[in-house]
């Protein structure tokens, strides 16, 4: 395995190596020659971000954003400070994939934001790490320091005038810092909490100037991208989603992990690859992109293909690929109870709905687990799941809202029993 | 910029490009429902409340930070924008506690007037209601903080207005609370606009708590009688009896603010110590009597004494018309001893001024100054408002520079600044002028022949003389401070500010002590002219009348123990006159020394002018009736100007007063008066400092009568016991500990004050404040003093 080769191994190939987050290892196998041909060669970022749209690589955080369009956004003409933010704040139950880049390939990132930062024009980036994780914070800033020492980082590489410091933010371990602009405060210092946007982050960022966030993973497929190109990512994958993704898969399953496959593999595959559902058990349920992302039953999920769109037409979201499996033992009504208590806890307490409707769905769904559910609640619990969705200042209102709506539209017969028999169904 | 063509519920409207839907619907006079957001405020967009629908926008936006766009097309009254108002309602009312009937609030309350509209009549809320601990934020300020629906714009005011974040929100989610960082820390002195920023009663009045509630109180118009800003009041009386007093919305003085001064001092007006019937001292006996009785007695015994042996002193906290009949009467019966500059202490300009002194420019060009130069001003606690404006130029990138003899925190960045023990003001300035003429190539003025140039003063003189052109809005000023006009050489001081002024170009501005510091110079009440610099009989100033003891005095409003430059010398002479009339709103210590005592009403019992720093006459009327016999102090100088047999005392009210002092046009005339410039004055050579020197500011709430009675105001840290502060270089030179206790002594008698330290004075002065009873026996507010162990 190496960066030489288009294997579909995008960001996991050097988990099969020895030593695998060194220099050594990592330029060893093709690592930092994209860097170092786009800034010798002065490329056009013009060409780089083309190359990035033909790649059609979208963003791994979640949204699912086209990275090409997003790099094109920025201002880079901007005569004053750009940054570069990379957000490996991966807080979303279920996902666990942007820690295993950090800590067995944390040079290809270094690589991939270095680019970002030639094209971008931005001299500084920042790495913000999740808060929880320590062992990998300081794999990552052991890399960083070879990267620095070694010479790919900081003033005139290769010789050229071309500038780029690149520095990791440890988080706290709010999963409302993952979110980009509140991000953003909390590398300023500010407590972390999303801002409103317009402005976004590209006119008005980190320290109100011109800034990019990318997730881990989507910053680390652009060495591989620029080595290979941006068709052999796009036909990697399929039409509209270029290139290979890191699944996390947890829950019942025999072998929980990270895979690494092509998009467009069907999820069937992916489920094989993780052992199957946990012996003797059926699949009832899966969400397919981290806890914000509806889920689905097991008849529509073994249908669909892991991608963005197949994923989306059959009414989920790929998000950030956390694939959580559940088989029949599952109680719907405690799973739920369990996911609306990470957004109450985690909401920010900012703006008026998230504040007050996480807290209100929790206690309601809490009432039903513990017997205590009236009929009315399961109208009550949508129209407060809706009034939430889409009336929030970021994405952490739709995210709370979305579990509450799918798990009462495909298991809503559960919660029907348990309010009508105080007890659990399975 | 450019105008867009948008639609609001189906009314076509132009507006400009940049404007928020917020601002595109109040222009057309759209009501959008709102918490967060607020005029004067960063946009926060937190509470949701004014989601509305735009077409082709995915979901409702909120209108407060959505920007228009050209052919946008908005709902606010839809369907679609009422159901997302209305669920913002229902969340912003889960929570919140159903206590509107014990709520101060109740009544004015956004919240309750919008749920009216917005909200349901019934809660699907089933669950248990969140409650959150009270929070200690002083003695002004009265929380109820489970109210509280985190609209975030009592921080933000902090941060932006105030310029001191004092309240944050720490916690998430649910757990997201509004509280001071450090208990009972709320001590900004704007803090109290917090009260009228909450849009539910979170935050309330404490002094004014569970005392009226809101449909009970009659509105009034009122100015505020303290700083030289002349804030504009709304005073809310209830039976006779001022309950609380609010800011009225005036863009040109104090735009939507009050300092807490202005607002809570109404409490010192309701005191027991109010005088309500006249007295006169009979063998030692205080006796109640009748105004006729009273005023025949005065009369009497002024008669008796020549004119030249009466000195009238007042305040410039006394509105105009008093302070024109005060100086007629003393000219009527052939005297000029009137003045009301008590805390003034060289007054060597008087003959050499061309004008009234004054702010030099409209108030509102100072939020968009571009280059600044004060010089002993205690900015924030002296004119709260006006430290804000310029707090807000300084936002703008305006440049501040700073000289003075001490240094409190100003809340915003100061460019360069020096701080010098009083005697080295003059210096200070003289090294910045002539550095400045220097940078301009120009011959230096011969006042400025001794000033010294360092970097500091190369600094300062580049700053002022450099930025935008003109000396007009985002132009450069030079202002002088209150420090600097009681400073004993305030005439070097302020013929050297005018020296910088001209050189760099900039506008040069005194910054008024008092509400009626211009008001009081522009009606005569001073010892070398008339009215509007009329020639007038000359008389003795302030500071000569009280250097020796006249035979008598007459004090209008004066608490001549607090109000003076030196209260020891100041109480000696008065103590030693055989005949001294105290007309005021209080007894006070008067009791010890006045032989005749006349009740007379306090601003809000009586109608009168008040003359702002900017020449700005604003007459108010009385908002509630004289307390028992008090009355309005320009009725009872007619009368007694009559009783005297003087000519012109029959004004039928207190307009024919103010038309007789000013004319019939009095804001040209005023305008017209007003000057800062001086002739030429002779350069002092600074005295060699040898020995400690006193340095002393008036604190904000001792500043006159009426706030040192206010229990609220007192109960601030502002009001905290005086301390000696000092550099702990002194400190450690004299011996004595950090909060441990020190004697020091000036001219009269010592007194043992708590040490506390203050690295950023001078280390050859002693910080004592002034105008307050414990400190009244030192002496004069600058000068030598020694200080030892006890």
């Amino acid at each position: 395995m190496s960066l030489l080769a288009p294997t579909s191994q995008v960001c996991s190939w050097t988990q099969a190596l020895d030593d695998p987050a060194s220099l050594a290892t990592y330029v060893a196998n093709g690592g930092y020659q994209a860097l170092r041909r786009v800034v010798t060669e002065q490329m056009p970022g013009d060409a780089i971000i083309a190359e990035l749209k033909t790649s059609a690589l979208r963003g791994r955080g979640g949204a699912g954003f086209p990275t090409g369009l997003k790099w094109s956004f920025m201002p880079r003409a901007f005569p004053g400070d750009k940054y570069i933010v990379c957000n490996s704040d991966e807080g979303e139950p279920g996902t666990f994939k942007d820690r295993d880049i950090l800590r067995y390939n944390p040079h290809q990132l270094i690589e991939g934001m270095a680019i970002a930062g030639y094209v971008l024009g931005a001299k500084v980036g920042y790495n913000y790490i999740h808060g929880e994780i320590f062992e990998i914070y300081d794999i990552f800033e052991r890399a960083l320091k070879e990267a620095r020492e070694a010479g790919y980082l900081g003033d005139n590489l290769f010789g050229t005038d071309f500038c780029f410091q690149l520095h990791a933010h440890h988080g706290y371990g709010a999963y409302i810092c993952g979110e980009e602009t509140a991000l953003l405060e909390s590398i300023e210092g500010k407590k972390g909490q999303p801002r409103f946007k317009p402005p976004f982050p590209a006119s008005f960022g980190l320290y109100g100037k011109p800034t990019t966030i990318n997730n881990t993973e989507t910053l680390a497929s652009v060495p591989w991208i620029m080595q290979h190109g941006g068709q052999a990512f796009l036909e990697l994958g399929k039409p509209n989603n270029g290139g290979a993704k890191l699944f996390s898969i947890s829950g019942h399953v025999n072998k929980p992990g990270n895979y690494e496959v092509p998009l467009g593999t069907p999820f069937s595959e992916l489920l094989q690859m993780a052992g199957g559902v946990r012996s003797g058990h059926q699949l009832k349920a899966v969400i397919p992109g981290g806890s914000s992302a509806p889920v689905l039953p097991a008849g529509i999920m073994m249908d669909c293909t892991m991608d963005f769109d197949s994923i989306a037409k059959a009414g989920s979201m790929l998000g950030s690929g956390a694939v959580i499996v559940m088989d029949e033992t599952v109680c719907m009504v405690r799973a739920l109870e369990r996911l609306s208590y990470f957004y109450f806890e985690e909401s920010c307490g900012q703006c008026t709905p998230c504040r007050e409707g996480t807290g209100w769905m929790y206690r309601v769904i809490h009432r039903i687990e513990h017997g205590q559910g009236r009929p009315e609640d399961m109208d009550l619990l949508n129209s407060v799941a809706g009034h939430i969705g889409g009336h929030t200042i970021c994405a952490l209102g739709d995210a709370a809202a979305m579990p509450v709506q799918s798990f009462l539209k495909h298991f809503g017969h559960e919660f029907e029993h348990h309010i009508e028999h105080k007890r659990c169904m399975v | 910029m450019a105008t867009l063509n948008i639609e609001i519920d189906g009314r076509a409207l132009q507006v400009e490009s940049g404007d928020t839907i917020m601002d595109a619907a109040n222009q057309a006079g759209i009501t959008i429902p709102h918490f967060c957001y607020h005029k004067k405020l960063s946009i926060a967009a937190n509470c949701r409340m004014c989601l509305v629908q735009v077409e082709k926008a995915p979901k409702p936006l909120p209108a407060c930070a959505t920007p228009v766009t050209d052919g946008m097309k908005v709902h606010t009254r839809s369907e679609y924008a009422i159901d997302a108002q209305k669920s913002v309602m229902e969340f912003l009312l889960i929570n919140h506690p159903l206590d509107c009937p014990i709520c101060d609030q109740g009544g004015e309350c956004t919240l309750q007037d919008l749920a009216v509209g917005y909200g349901g009549s019934s809660s699907r809320y089933q669950e248990v209601k969140r409650v959150v601990r009270e929070k200690n934020l002083g003695p002004l300020i009265a929380t109820d903080m489970t109210r509280c629906i985190h609209c975030t714009r009592c921080i933000r005011f902090g941060q932006e207005i105030a310029g001191v974040m004092e309240l944050g929100m720490p916690g998430r989610g649910e757990h997201a609370e509004v509280m001071p960082f450090l208990e009972n820390q709320v001590a900004s002195e704007l803090s109290g606009n917090v009260i009228d920023l909450c849009p539910v009663g979170a935050l309330t009045s404490k002094p004014f708590r569970y005392t009226a509630r809101t449909w009970e109180l009659s509105r009034r118009a009122s100015i505020s009688p303290h700083d030289s800003l002349g804030s504009n009041l709304e005073v809310h009386v209830k039976d006779n009896r001022v309950m609380r007093v609010l800011p009225r919305e005036n863009e040109d003085v104090n735009e939507c603010w009050l300092a807490d001064r202005d607002r809570f001092s109404y409490e010192g007006l309701n005191t027991p110590e109010r005088l309500t019937q006249p007295m006169v001292k009979q063998d030692g006996q205080w006796v109640e009597t009748t105004w006729q009785a009273a005023l025949e007695h005065v009369a009497d015994k002024l008669k008796s004494i020549p004119a030249g042996q009466i000195g009238a002193l007042s305040t410039p906290y006394r509105p105009a018309e008093e302070l024109f009949l005060l100086q007629k009467l003393m000219r009527g019966l052939g005297s000029g001893n009137v003045d009301h500059r008590l805390r003034q202490s060289d007054f060597s300009l008087d003959d050499k001024a061309h004008g009234g002194f004054w702010l030099g420019m409209p108030v509102t060009y100072m939020s968009r100054l571009d280059r600044m130069l004060v010089v002993g001003s205690n900015l924030r606690k002296d004119h709260p408002l006006m430290a804000h404006r310029i707090r807000e130029s300084v936002r703008w990138h305006g440049q501040l520079n700073m000289i003075n003899a001490h240094e409190d925190e100003f809340l915003g960045k100061v460019h360069a600044k020096r701080i010098v023990a009083p005697s080295q003001l003059a210096t200070s300035l003289a090294g910045v002028c002539r550095a400045l003429a220097e940078l301009k190539n120009m011959p230096v003025p011969g006042i400025a022949a001794h000033g010294a140039v360092d970097d500091t003063a190369r600094k300062m003189a580049e700053s002022i003389s450099g930025g935008s052109q003109g000396a007009t809005d985002r132009g450069r000023a030079v202002f002088l401070g209150n420090m600097a006009q009681h400073h004993p050489g305030y005439s070097q001081i302020h013929a050297l500010a005018q020296e910088v002024a001209r050189l760099a170009g900039a506008s040069f501005g005194v910054l008024g002590e008092a509400a009626n510091s211009v008001g009081a110079v522009a009606v005569g009440a001073i010892p070398i002219c008339g009215p509007l610099g009329q020639p007038a009989i000359k008389g003795l100033n302030a500071w000569q009348m009280l250097a020796q003891p006249l035979r008598a005095y007459l004090l209008l409003g004066v608490e001549a123990e607090l109000d003076t430059h030196d209260p020891v010398s100041a109480m000696a002479s008065i103590d030693a006159a055989e005949f001294v009339v105290v007309m005021s709103p209080y007894k006070g210590k008067s009791l010890d020394y006045a032989d005749v005592l006349l009740p007379i009403a306090p601003w809000t019992e009586t109608s009168g002018t008040f003359v702002n720093t900017e020449g700005r006459i604003q007459s108010f009327s009385a908002v509630v009736k004289p307390l028992g016999e008090t009355r309005p102090a320009w009725k009872v100088l007619r009368v007694l100007g009559n009783l005297l047999g003087l000519a012109g005392f029959d004004h039928n009210d207190s307009k024919e007063v103010l038309r007789d002092a000013l004319g019939e046009t009095p804001t040209g005339s005023v305008q017209a008066f007003l000057s800062n410039e001086v002739g030429s004055v002779a350069a002092a050579l600074p005295q060699p400092g040898d020995g400690l020197e006193r340095v002393a500011e008036v604190p904000i709430y001792q500043t006159d009568a009426v706030v040192r009675r206010s229990p609220s105001l007192q109960m601030t840290q502002d009001a905290a016991l005086p301390v000696a502060r000092m550099h702990s270089r002194l400190i450690a030179r004299l011996g004595l500990q950090e909060n441990g206790r020190v004697s020091v002594r000036q001219t009269a008698s010592a007194l043992t004050l708590k040490v506390q330290r203050d690295d950023l004075l001078p280390d050859t002065c002693v910080r004592i404040p002034s105008g307050h009873p414990l400190t009244a026996g030192l002496g004069p507010m600058f000068g030598p003093i020694t200080a030892e162990p006890v």
